[in-house]
């Protein structure tokens, strides 16, 4: 568990090369490793030479696709074929389709303004100092209130902007906004429910019980089918919930059934000591679990817990089956111009590109933090 | 120097399930006073002090608190801990947070200290058990004798006035029980009331007031040291226990 001391970062210590090996100099070094580690046996050998091989036909086969072969603007359709490479040409035409879908073309400077204000906001939260002191917590959330009162504007309008309506709101800023704002609120209601699964209360017990097994047996898909045609018929006509609001929440609750057991899995690894000190030290049931049992369960379950962020983060496409167009879906309105046909291997690349940058930060950040924890708790610190 | 009593036990008897761990305990700790128990493992030692903070429910009988009467499911429970620390046999340091966050949290959660008074008053405590320059490191980081110290720091800086001790040293290496015992040793010239569960006879018979020797359930004998340990005034059982943990 937490206490256990793990040395980090040296997954094969056993094929090192000796210590002699550190007062050669760095090339004699690159070479000792190389051959230790890749050449050791006659099997390392051949899977070496293998995946060489491999590369190499791979990469010949990129770089051709993406430079020798590809054409930038102002080619045509027909010159991008008959290159057989990339055709950035077209790109560079729905680029702003790809990344703003069906948002006034003209305003195309807010969500992009948004995003960079958002962006900050998740990336200033993301660094442990801002959440050091009591002051800077106050702080941090008067700016992250400030900030998203600052996007919902920028994007919405208002304040002498011209209005645009969500629905017309598609593309990174939709899956950006349905991702982090489900993340920050599934994390706070499956904390609640974790709890409440464990509670000693049994109604609380099994409304949360409940709650979780029924809405783990339910897809996604159809909790978004469900968010989108049952709504109106439970709420009164005039009142109208917009797509994204439904979506949103349909995402909060189903991922916060999943995270929820994340977090009671955590729950459960916490020894019963801990809760006998909080209680000797005459702490209540939330202070218990806010500064003691929670901060360990959920460091626990840190891995996890940022698995199922990223499967959220991709899973926000799902919203095209309530016809909104998230970043997948402008990728596929772009490759439906006629003018481009038959083109869609660029535009899927340019996504793609986004989603790995993004899912390859959250997991170099959990793996950051882990580490960061681990070595300040460990005694090799 | 002994003053009111101030625990209570009448009569009572406790069960795990089906299990009669507590049989009749009938026990009266005054203020200021320091008591030893000791028993074979098994016993009831450790239920028995967990029925002073309420960490442990009972069935029969009544356990009294500074006048309050204590019943987990009432409620006063809580309102007692904050009179009474305890220092576990595991040492239950919190490993998250450093040996001043450990110390500070309960005295500014629960009293509602400000930071600064509640970080003096951490300093002063680790001071006493000589671990002050340690204050910034993390539970893992130090060693076992270490973590009792300011496992007993911790529970101080509620300022209680009753301190309950279950085998503080039993889960120590031989080279740092005398330490904790050190640490036991000056808290008991501050006159807090002690309740210590250990076999550290040495340590009973220059500290304690009194030693409760406990055996299946009940209490079996209950002297001052002078006549505990005095073979020309020992019962058998005494004499058959202490033979058993000096063996
Ligand atoms: N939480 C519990 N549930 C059930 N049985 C318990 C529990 N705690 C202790 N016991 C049992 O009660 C008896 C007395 O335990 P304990 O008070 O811990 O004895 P001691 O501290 O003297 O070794 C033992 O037989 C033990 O197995
Ligand atoms: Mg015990």
């Amino acid at each position: 568990m937490l206490s256990d001391t793990q040395p980090q970062g040296q997954p094969h210590g056993s094929s090192r090369p000796p210590p002699v090996g550190q007062v050669h100099p760095p090339l004699r070094r690159a070479l000792l490793w190389i051959w230790t580690n890749l050449f050791g046996s006659v099997w390392n050998s051949v899977l070496t030479l293998v995946v060489l091989w491999l590369l190499f036909v791979i990469g010949r086969g990129m770089l051709g696709w993406l430079v020798l072969d590809a054409r930038t603007a102002p080619a045509t359709l027909r010159e991008c074929i008959d290159a057989g490479g990339a055709c950035w040409a077209f790109l560079q035409d729905k680029w702003r389709l790809i990344l703003f879908g069906t948002y006034p073309h003209e305003q195309h400077w807010r969500p992009a303004l948004a995003l960079a204000l958002f962006a900050s906001l998740v990336i200033a939260s993301c660094v442990p100092a801002s959440w050091a002191t009591v002051e800077r917590r106050r702080w941090m959330f008067g700016i992250w209130l400030l900030g998203m009162g600052g996007v919902i504007v920028l994007m919405s309008g208002g304040f002498g902007l011209p209005e645009v309506p969500v629905r017309l709101w598609s593309g990174l800023p939709l899956t950006v906004l349905l991702a982090v704002v489900g993340m920050v609120s599934c994390f706070f209601l499956a904390i609640l429910l974790a709890l409440g699964r464990r509670s000693s209360m049994p109604v609380v017990r099994w409304l949360c019980i409940v709650y979780i097994e029924v809405i783990r047996g339910v897809p996604l898909i159809s909790l978004l089918f469900m968010a989108n045609i049952m709504t109106p018929l439970i709420l009164p006509a005039d009142v109208v919930v917009p797509n994204l609001v439904r979506a949103q929440i349909a995402f909060i609750m189903f991922f916060a059934a999943y995270l929820a057991e994340v977090i009671r899995g955590g729950l459960q690894a916490i020894p019963a000591s801990q809760y006998a000190a909080c209680k000797a030290l005459g702490m209540g049931y939330w202070t218990s679990m806010i500064f003691v049992i929670l901060p360990q369960a959920l460091r626990i379950v840190i891995p996890s817990m940022v698995n199922l962020f990223i499967a959220m983060f991709k899973d926000t496409s799902l919203v095209i089956v309530i016809s909104m167009l998230d970043l997948l879906g402008t990728a596929n309105a772009a490759k439906a111009d006629p003018a481009w046909m038959g083109l869609f291997m660029e535009a899927y690349f340019f996504i793609a590109v986004i989603y790995v940058l993004v899912c390859a930060s959250m997991s170099w950040y959990s793996r950051w933090t882990e580490r960061r924890i681990g070595s300040r708790q460990s005694r090799s610190a | 120097m002994v003053g009111q009593p101030l625990i209570r036990f009448r009569n009572v008897n406790k069960w795990y399930g089906s299990l009669h761990v507590l049989r009749d305990i009938d026990l009266t700790v005054r203020d200021g006073e320091r008591v030893v128990i000791c028993g074979p493992s098994g016993s009831g030692k450790s239920t028995a002090i967990y029925l002073i903070n309420g960490l442990q429910d009972y069935q029969q009988g009544e356990v009294e608190v500074a006048g309050i009467r204590l019943r987990e499911a009432d409620g006063t429970a809580h309102d007692i801990r904050r009179h009474v620390g305890m220092v576990f046999q595991q040492f239950n340091l919190f490993p998250h947070l450093s040996v001043l966050e450990n110390c500070c949290l309960a005295p500014r959660k629960v009293l509602g200290l400000p930071r600064q008074e509640a970080e003096a008053r951490a300093m002063e405590e680790l001071a006493r058990v000589r671990i002050a320059d340690q204050a910034q490191k993390y539970p893992g980081q130090l060693s076992g004798g270490q973590q009792q110290r300011v496992a007993i720091a911790r529970s101080l800086c509620m300022h209680p006035r009753i301190m309950l001790f279950d085998e503080p040293t039993s889960a120590l290496d031989p080279e740092m029980v005398g330490e904790v015992l050190e640490a036991m040793r000056d808290l008991a010239r501050r006159g807090v009331t002690m309740i210590c569960v250990t076999h550290e006879m040495g340590f009973a018979r220059a500290v304690a007031d009194r030693i409760v020797l406990m055996e299946a359930g009940r209490i079996v004998e209950d002297a001052p040291p002078a006549r505990f340990f005095d073979p020309s005034q020992q019962s058998p059982r005494v004499r058959a226990f202490l033979e058993n943990i000096l063996a």
